[in-house]
């Protein structure tokens, strides 16, 4: 079937501002969207640039924003969009070139919460004992492919460049509430600032984007509510 | 130009590249080369476990899981070198858990276990748990693991340069490697003492794969245009069960948790093959059963597909222990597995071959093992060889924590002695020339059609079954591409994040990889592991219990035979 792209082009070389362009491209209902851009490419316009590489929703590379909202192009269907798809780069980062967009600061949050496993109590030659019930406690939040389409779909972090926003929390919240971890006084502390999650208004967009189907909102919620109740 | 120097420098940052990086941090002055950011790097799509005769469920030992290395890569794994991976795993298995990896774990809070292909109790008397998981996304849970180490330990990460060029003195010392930023477009030289390659396979070679579009061999192609030989790029893994016709992976773990493969009569035809082990025979095997009865015309309706049936598992153990992969049935496929079975076919998945290594991870450059000082390689690129000719599911995993860890140990050791070596007076000149070619050609064949055409050729006639006659034919086609390469066009122009520019640079490396897969499988005439001709369809271990390293020359292509190391286990028919 044909299919018209409208895709957003932004060259900093040669543009001075973004402006959409339109490829009519012939695909199967079943194919990706990342295929028919990949069509794009191969066969009309070497020049259009996104990131992918897994192709299949692991690795977060092509995060953008489909028909209004934030999808993974490997993850989502052709026949799930209509005729005509209008693809964008996410919002709230900085364009480099076409959907690629400046990641910069969406790492820099994400390294902020310290997102690594803090305990200094590891046992010789064995491993540490967690139950599976304790294990399950965060299972959901391990499940972060740390591709921004929570992020770049909260309104908040459109307007507050400081706001760490959900997907940094989400990470931290796979920390504070894994029985292993010691360092969950130390991000609460973090997440408890300005920046923290206190700006978030429960908008539920981010839950809504997230291709892994986290529920986003609820980790960020109950990180709220161990600050509150001091639970952790 | 960029000009960067550290004592070190890691290109990859896989599981393999990050689990060496982390050895050095803090001790030694180094950086991460990576063309992707490091979480998106392909070990995080490994599904389905990494073994370790940890004994959690029931009684293993490192020796049994040795002796199924050896046994499933069809005798031709270095045995000193498996026993080296089967031993250090339980230490490694550990080691993540202790970084936080957040495995599965049993009632008493263990380390769950689970069965995988090839793996067995006291010797291949029947399956054993051996394969440690956390459901059905144990490499996302290692990259994003070791990712978080490297985050703690403060490795200097350059993410998204894409390697263009490895550096040698002409004393054959490595000196560093040559980079290109992909936003910018510039060229950056990193001097270094030691490089370690850790750039994964390249699957991309074939039309049919698990693997991820960054998977395109680079690292391999790059040292070997100058003079390294790469070894046994005959042996490439087809995994049974890819998704019909996309070839996304559902991983092993689907049989080992009770899945069957069907053909179109509804048989379940492994156990015709392979009566004690059959779903869980290894891989090469059930890839060539099933070309066996898609041949006598037992596919689904008649095509050349046959069916992964998981409709007798309880619900709930599949959203539990196989969450992801049932969910990519139901995405790409439209099909619910709790009830339907899924349409599969053999999928090109891993490269045994690779950079010959050590045991240390050093690259060798010959027979003898002679060794290039300061170049190291780990992990899916090279080829120590643990999996010999044909690699056991959770082996690689395992191979790229215990030997990127001792590639980074010996780098820690030989760091502190060794002298700089000196740049070539004009480092960049290959990678600029390269590039200024690629960016200046008048019109020309698209990469794209070059690609398409080498990913045909080598599905068609060089994957599960092969003859002299096909890979000839493939021999003939790979020389054209390579022809029609020089004067391939590409429509970018520009310098910053030119992909256009990435993906020539790409294709010009999987020419290698594919050139030298058919000039192995050409040469080697006889069937082991991943190798089946049918020309000739037994294991010949008088001319054949053998590596092959093939060298790129002036003179064409070059090739020689490396002796295979036995220490414990003589060489037998394999029967599971
Ligand atoms: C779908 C799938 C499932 C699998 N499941 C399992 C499993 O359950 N158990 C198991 O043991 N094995 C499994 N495997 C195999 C295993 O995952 C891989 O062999 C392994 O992850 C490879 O790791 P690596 O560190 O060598 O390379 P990769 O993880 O592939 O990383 C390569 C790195 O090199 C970088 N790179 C590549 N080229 C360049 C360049 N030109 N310049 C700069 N950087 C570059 C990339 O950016 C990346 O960081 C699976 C494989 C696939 C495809
Ligand atoms: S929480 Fe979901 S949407 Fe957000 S970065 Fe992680 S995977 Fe992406
Ligand atoms: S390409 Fe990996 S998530 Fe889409």
């Amino acid at each position: 079937m044909e299919v018209t792209l409208r895709i957003k082009r932004y060259n900093p070389e040669t543009d001075a501002k973004a402006a959409f362009k339109e490829y009519v491209v012939d695909v199967e209902p079943t194919d990706r969207v990342l295929d028919a851009m990949n069509q794009v490419k191969w066969k009309h316009d070497g020049t259009l640039t996104y990131r992918r590489s897994c192709a299949h929703g692991v690795c977060g590379s092509d995060a953008m924003r489909i028909n209004g909202r934030n999808r993974l192009a490997c993850k989502i269907l052709m026949k799930e969009l209509g005729k005509k798809i209008t693809i964008e780069p996410l919002i709230g980062y900085k364009v480099i070139k076409d959907l690629v967009i400046d990641m910069d600061q969406f790492f820099d949050s994400y390294k902020a919460v310290k997102p690594y496993l803090i305990a200094d109590d590891a046992p010789s030659a064995v491993e540490r004992r967690q139950s599976p019930e304790q294990r399950e406690r965060y299972d959901d939040t391990t499940k972060c492919i740390l591709c921004a389409a929570c992020t770049t779909s909260c309104p908040i972090t459109w307007t507050n460049e400081r706001f760490v926003g959900p997907a940094a929390i989400v990470n931290a919240h796979r920390f504070i509430f894994d029985s292993r971890d010691q360092g969950g006084a130390e991000r609460l502390r973090i997440l408890n600032t300005q920046s923290g999650v206190w700006r978030c208004r429960t908008i539920f967009n981010c839950t809504d984007a997230c291709p892994r189907g986290i529920e986003v909102t609820k980790a960020i919620e109950e990180v709220k509510r161990a600050l509150l109740f001091e639970t952790v | 130009m960029a000009y960067h120097r550290f004592d070190a420098v890691i290109v990859g940052a896989g599981g393999a590249g990050l689990m060496a990086a982390i050895q050095l941090a803090g001790k030694a002055n180094i950086a991460v080369v990576s063309k992707l950011y490091p979480p998106r790097s392909h070990t995080g799509a490994a599904q389905g476990g990494i073994s370790a005769s940890l004994g959690n469920t029931e009684e293993d030992h490192w020796k049994w899981h040795m002796f199924d290395t050896v046994k499933g890569g069809d005798y031709l794994v270095d045995q000193d070198a498996a026993e080296v991976l089967c031993r250090e795993a339980v230490d490694a298995v550990l080691e993540l858990e202790h970084m936080g990896l957040p495995f599965n774990r049993t009632p008493d809070g263990r380390i769950d276990q689970r069965r995988f292909g090839g793996h067995t109790r006291n010797y291949g008397e029947g399956p054993v748990r051996r394969a440690c998981y956390a459901a059905d996304r144990t490499g996302h849970m290692i990259i994003q693991t070791l990712y978080q180490q490297g985050i703690k330990h403060n490795v200097n990460f350059l993410d998204e340069h894409h390697l263009l060029d490895v550096l040698f003195t002409d004393d054959g010392r490595c000196c560093g490697v040559v980079t290109m930023e992909q936003r910018t477009g510039e060229i950056h030289t990193v001097h270094a003492k030691a490089v370690l390659i850790a750039t994964g396979g390249f699957g991309r070679v074939f039309k049919v794969t698990s693997n991820a579009m960054a998977g395109t061999g680079d690292g391999c192609a790059i040292p070997y245009r100058r003079g390294v030989p790469l070894m046994d790029m005959e042996f490439y893994q087809f995994h049974p069960t890819g998704i019909y016709k996309l070839g996304i992976l559902l991983s092993e773990a689907a049989r080992g948790e009770g899945g069957i493969l069907r053909n179109g009569a509804g048989e379940a035809f492994a156990e015709r093959y392979a009566p004690t082990l059959k779903d869980l025979a290894p891989r090469d095997m059930v890839s060539r059963f099933i070309h066996e009865e898609v041949k006598a015309g037992r596919g689904v309706n008649g095509e050349d597909f046959v069916h992964l049936d998981l409709t007798h598992l309880p619900p709930e153990l599949i959203d539990a222990k196989l969450p992801d992969i049932t969910d990519f049935a139901r995405t790409y496929l439209g099909v619910e597995p709790k009830t339907e079975p899924i349409p599969i076919q053999p999928t090109a998945h891993y490269a045994m071959g690779g950079l010959p290594t050590d045991v240390e991870g050093r690259v060798i450059l010959d027979e003898e093992s002679r060794i290039v000082p300061g170049f190291y390689s780990a992990g899916e690129a090279a080829c120590v060889s643990v999996h010999g000719a044909n690699r056991l599911g959770t082996n690689s995993l395992v191979d790229l924590v215990v030997f990127g860890r001792r590639a980074g140990r010996h780098m820690l050791g030989f760091l502190p002695d060794a002298e700089l070596p000196p740049l070539p007076s004009d480092p960049e000149f290959t990678a600029r020339a390269q590039i200024a070619d690629l960016l200046n050609r008048p019109k020309g064949e698209r990469a794209s059609e070059l690609r398409e055409a080498m990913q045909e050729v080598m599905m068609d006639k060089v994957s599960v079954v092969r003859d002299a006659v096909g890979m000839t034919e493939a021999q003939r086609e790979i020389d054209r591409i390579r022809l029609a390469y020089k004067n391939l066009a590409i429509d970018d122009r520009g310098t910053c994040f030119n992909t256009d520019l990435s993906e020539a640079l790409e294709l010009g490396c999987m020419i290698d990889c594919a050139e030298a897969i058919v000039a192995g499988a050409l040469a080697r005439e006889e069937s082991r592991g991943a190798h089946f001709r049918d020309d000739f369809q037994t294991r010949d271990d008088k001319n054949w219990l053998a590596h092959t390293l093939v060298y790129r020359t002036s003179g064409g292509l070059q090739m020689r035979k490396k002796p295979v190391t036995i220490t414990e286990f003589e060489p037998k028919e394999r029967k599971y």
